[in-house]
């Protein structure tokens, strides 16, 4: 009887960590396989190893130094840093009126935004396109930066209004007892004690904004003002049919990898920041 | 849903008495709205009123100022040929257009399916007990850090019809008798799109139902072992009703995000019809066929559908996206 | 200084009513305690006074000048909440400094004068510099009580201060706060607890509230010698009052008859009622004897010092004459 059981439970545990390795091997591999291949030289890439067997940094040269691939990486850095950064100068604000005071139509005011935020791109993009050129800033940052600001706005804007909302009421109170106007209750006492709250919400807009690719691909039309996804999009090799894998993987590795350490830096604050998008059960 | 509105007494009460104190919320609340607001109808709100008005016009893509009202014909019109004839156009009778309908539905319906399926195994897993679970969740956040069109290249390369390791993984486990070229052919493009897709996002599912599965006491459980029921009744009976507003909610986000999907298709699989969808052909019309208005009347269509659907959705599941009330 | 007066007071969230017409007087420099089980509305109460919410009707006055709309800031009042709220990014110092800071026209130096003295009264001039989360649950208190006194308040609010303390802490805050009531004495403050000690302890008068409604206000002597009803007879005192009605409470011509355990002895016999001993309890200066005599609860009497009844002892008793109430069928005295 306990022998039986033993066993049932040894299988139990095999299995269950067998999942565990399948789920941690499809989750790493592909990203495991562009590192490699893009350490790989010349006409290695086109022999099929799983394990490293070369290293060589040519790929990593060539996308940095020629063709526009390091002008594209500061594109994206300032297009996705100046998003984020108006994105919660607006939303701290907002986030404060909706999930701190009472007034008619809040309710509904909360499912627009989050009705905007998961509005799809393409149904405006040729209205935006119209205004863009209006405004004479096609093929800038600043098409990107007016554009993206779509979604990371409501998102800030919800994901900070939940977090506002748990901002423990008695301290709030406090500040209007001591005399505190709403614009000074959010600068000095909900804004320090919004800090990793903000930081996880921008990141999560930075990331959302640095991936964007639609209104990117429509909004910018030279290599120069591109941003890396529309750039490794684009990447192609001396001609038509050569697809420079290589290039591509060093220039995939080159925008994965600050994001991933950053996403693996603040793991438990982003998943807060993620779940914080609505399931309060 | 609109939970709020019910939860305002100051105002509900008619409030005769309306102290400083509130007015003064109020009055800030909305100047603190002000700006939010007036940019979002600039960026959201205006572009796309003048998204559904091009859809009635002639506009195309060099004359857009001068784009002059035609009423429904992009939708539909008939057409009087001279030999007599008559000929249906518009959006409506276009085969493309409902191609990529159908493209668009049956990507969003499988590939939320099955996020929802497997994430729900990886959000159990996570919420077990064991060794190395944090290597487990850091693990699961790497396909949801990397961009989708970085994915979508690592993925194109590896299902590489010729030196793609997919392939040769599948041939040398028996799997495969020949190479496939997974993205050029009708019949495993969308396979391949779905692949890509299910394996990004499945993170963001799991995460979802992994924090509703943490708000179930712990108890619950053990009352439900202390009795004797069989862990699979344990979840139909318990985890899954439990989890089940977690779950819509996660499933109405992806869903929605799996609606519009653009990217990943317009690297992984350019210029297949058996996975375009709404918003690749969309583009296409709007920039590349230089049909400005009719890929308008597209993305108006789009836009129309995907309100329908959400708002089916939120009816049917009873969703409730609001935490309440503070 | 201030005195307070409450006429006709309603609040309503929503459709619930929640305060249903209070009138009330709170006297310049009174220790004013509001009390009742939770769902009375007592914290409700406050916070109407406090102007954090809205009266629905009604006129709230302080020194005779209509508050209704008045903002809290401007209203002179200081409060001290359950949970303390502090501001936890700030060190004591600034916690305590921070409304002087909003309000214009104080200096620095006078600002750093009247927190050190607030700091003074409550010995936590060594935290100053620390943050609170640096601090005891107690220490914390301390401070949230000093962030009141800085502002120089003519209405010193406290919404249940104590209850997050454990026992032995709560008893030397109680004194605490008793303390610093004498040494304020021109400061009006009003005191919300469920705890009907903390009530009798600290209250100049208490406000025993009972589902949104003033249920009977006096002094503690007052409420402990002359409920106005049944339930205040109920709340307080400790032991609870004795309730015995039937036939028993017929013989004295009420619906009910109460009588405290203290104003019970025990007779060899004849006494007026008998009962079975079912429980003891020994405190050591006094002692608990609790009867089965056919009454709903078992009736308890208290004795001086340490007793050695056994449960299922029979024993007489006989209540003080003068010392019986009686009440009606509406659970109204009678006089």
């Amino acid at each position: 009887m306990g022998a039986t059981f033993d066993l049932w439970k040894i299988t139990k545990t095999t299995l269950f960590y067998a999942l565990v390795v399948v789920i941690v091997v499809v989750s790493v591999f592909p990203f495991y396989y562009a590192i490699l291949t893009s350490f790989k030289q010349g006409t290695d890439i086109f022999r099929i190893t799983y394990w490293p067997v070369s290293f060589s940094l040519e790929n990593y040269q060539s996308v940095l130094s020629q063709g526009s691939f390091p002008r594209n990486l500061l594109n994206s850095i300032f297009v996705a840093s100046v998003t984020v950064i108006l994105a919660l100068f607006l939303a701290v604000t907002a986030a404060f009126a909706l999930s701190r005071v009472r007034f008619r139509g809040r309710g509904f005011l909360l499912m627009v935004i989050l009705g905007v935020s998961m509005f799809p791109q393409i149904a405006v993009l040729s209205g935006l396109f119209e205004l863009i050129r209006a405004l004479n800033i096609y093929n800038t940052p600043w098409a990107l930066i007016f554009s993206y600001t779509i979604f990371t706005l409501p998102f800030t804007v919800w994901v900070l209004t939940t977090f506002m909302r748990d901002l423990p009421i008695e301290i709030e109170e406090a500040a209007i007892v001591d005399g505190a106007s709403p614009w000074v209750i959010i600068t000095k006492v909900f804004m320090p004690l919004m800090w990793p709250a903000l930081v996880t919400t921008g990141l999560l807009a930075f990331i959302g904004a640095w991936n964007e690719f639609l209104f990117a691909l429509t909004f910018t039309s030279s290599n120069d003002t591109r941003t890396v996804p529309v750039a490794i999009a684009l990447l192609s090799g001396g001609s038509q049919y050569e697809i420079p894998w290589g290039i591509i993987m060093a220039a995939s590795v080159i925008v994965t990898v600050p994001l991933v350490a950053l996403v693996l830096i603040f793991q438990r604050k982003i998943v807060s920041g993620l779940t914080a998008g609505g399931v309060k059960g | 849903m609109a939970t709020d509105v019910m939860a305002t007494p100051v105002a509900a009460t008619g409030g005769k008495i309306k102290s400083e104190l509130m007015q003064q919320r109020v009055r800030a609340a909305r100047w603190f709205l002000l700006p939010m607001l007036i940019a979002l109808a600039v960026v959201a709100g205006w572009p796309l009123l003048r998204s559904i008005y091009f859809s009635f016009t002639d506009a195309s893509l060099n004359n857009i100022d001068g784009a002059e009202w035609i009423g429904f014909g992009n939708y539909f019109r008939v057409q009087q040929l001279a030999s007599g004839a008559v000929r249906y156009r518009g959006l409506l009778v276009d085969a493309d257009w409902w191609n990529a309908v159908w493209n668009t539905l049956r990507f969003a319906a499988t590939s939320v399916f099955f996020e929802a399926v497997l994430g729900m195994v990886v959000a159990l897993v996570l919420n077990a007990e064991f060794k190395g679970r944090g290597i487990v969740r850091a693990a699961i956040l790497i396909p949801w850090a990397i961009p989708t069109i970085v994915s979508a290249k690592m993925w194109s390369w590896m299902l590489n019809d010729q030196f793609g390791i997919l392939n040769d993984l599948g041939m040398r486990l028996g799997l495969l008798s020949q190479k496939v070229a997974w993205t050029a052919t009708a019949e495993t493009a969308m396979q391949a799109v779905l692949v890509v897709d299910i394996w990004k996002t499945t993170p963001f599912m799991a995460l979802l139902i992994l924090a509703g599965l943490q708000m179930v006491p712990k108890d619950i459980y053990e009352a439900a072992e202390i009795d004797g029921v069989h862990p699979i009744k344990q979840f139909f009976r318990i985890t899954l009703p439990l989890v089940r507003p977690a779950l819509m909610v996660a499933i109405i986000f992806r869903l929605l995000d799996a609606l519009r999907i653009f990217d990943l298709i317009y690297v992984l699989t350019p210029n297949s019809s058996a996975t375009k969808t709404m918003s690749v052909l969309a583009r296409e019309n709007l920039f590349d066929f230089d049909k400005f208005a009719y890929g308008s009347a597209m993305s108006t269509l789009l836009f129309l559908i995907i309100a329908i659907l959400t708002i089916v959705y939120i009816w049917l599941g009873k969703v409730r996206f609001d935490g309440g009330d503070r | 200084m201030a005195s307070i007066e409450l006429r006709n007071i309603r609040k309503a969230f929503g459709a619930v009513e929640v305060i249903k017409g209070v009138d009330l007087e709170v006297r310049k420099g009174e220790f004013m305690v509001f009390v009742g089980p939770s769902g009375c509305g007592k914290s409700t109460l406050l916070r109407l006074i406090s102007g954090l919410e809205d009266i629905t009707s009604g006129e709230m006055l302080f020194d005779g000048k209509v508050v209704n709309a008045l903002a809290p800031s401007k209203r002179g009042i200081a409060m001290v909440f359950q949970s303390y709220a502090l501001y936890p990014h700030m060190t004591v110092y600034e916690n305590m400094a921070f409304g002087l800071t909003l309000e214009k026209g104080h200096s620095k130096d006078e600002i750093q004068q009247r927190v050190e003295r607030a700091a003074d009264m409550l010995q936590i001039r060594q935290y100053l510099d620390r943050l609170p989360k640096q601090l005891s649950g107690g220490q914390r208190q301390r401070v949230a009580i000093g962030r009141a006194i800085t502002r120089d308040p003519k209405v010193f609010l406290f919404d249940e201060p104590l209850s997050n303390l454990d026992a032995a802490l709560r008893v030397a805050t109680r004194i605490e706060i008793a303390k610093l009531h004498e040494s304020m004495d021109h400061v009006t403050m009003i005191y919300v607890t469920h705890d009907q000690v903390e009530a009798m302890t600290l209250a100049d008068r208490i406000c025993v509230l009972r589902d949104g409604l003033v249920e009977q206000v006096g002094t503690p002597m007052e409420l402990y010698e002359h409920p106005n009803s049944v339930f205040v007879a109920g709340f307080i005192g400790s032991p609870k009052m004795n309730f015995i009605s039937g036939e028993k409470a017929a013989a004295f011509n009420a619906e009910t008859v109460g009588i405290r355990g203290e104003h019970i002895t025990i007779v060899p016999d004849n006494g007026t009622w008998s009962g079975t001993v079912i429980h003891t309890e020994n405190l050591g200066a006094d002692s608990y004897v609790y009867l089965e005599m056919g009454t709903e609860e078992p009736v308890v009497v208290r004795l001086d010092g340490a007793n050695d009844y056994k449960s299922g002892d029979v024993v007489h008793i006989a209540p003080m004459e003068d010392k019986i109430h009686r009440f009606d069928g509406a659970g109204k005295p009678i006089r």
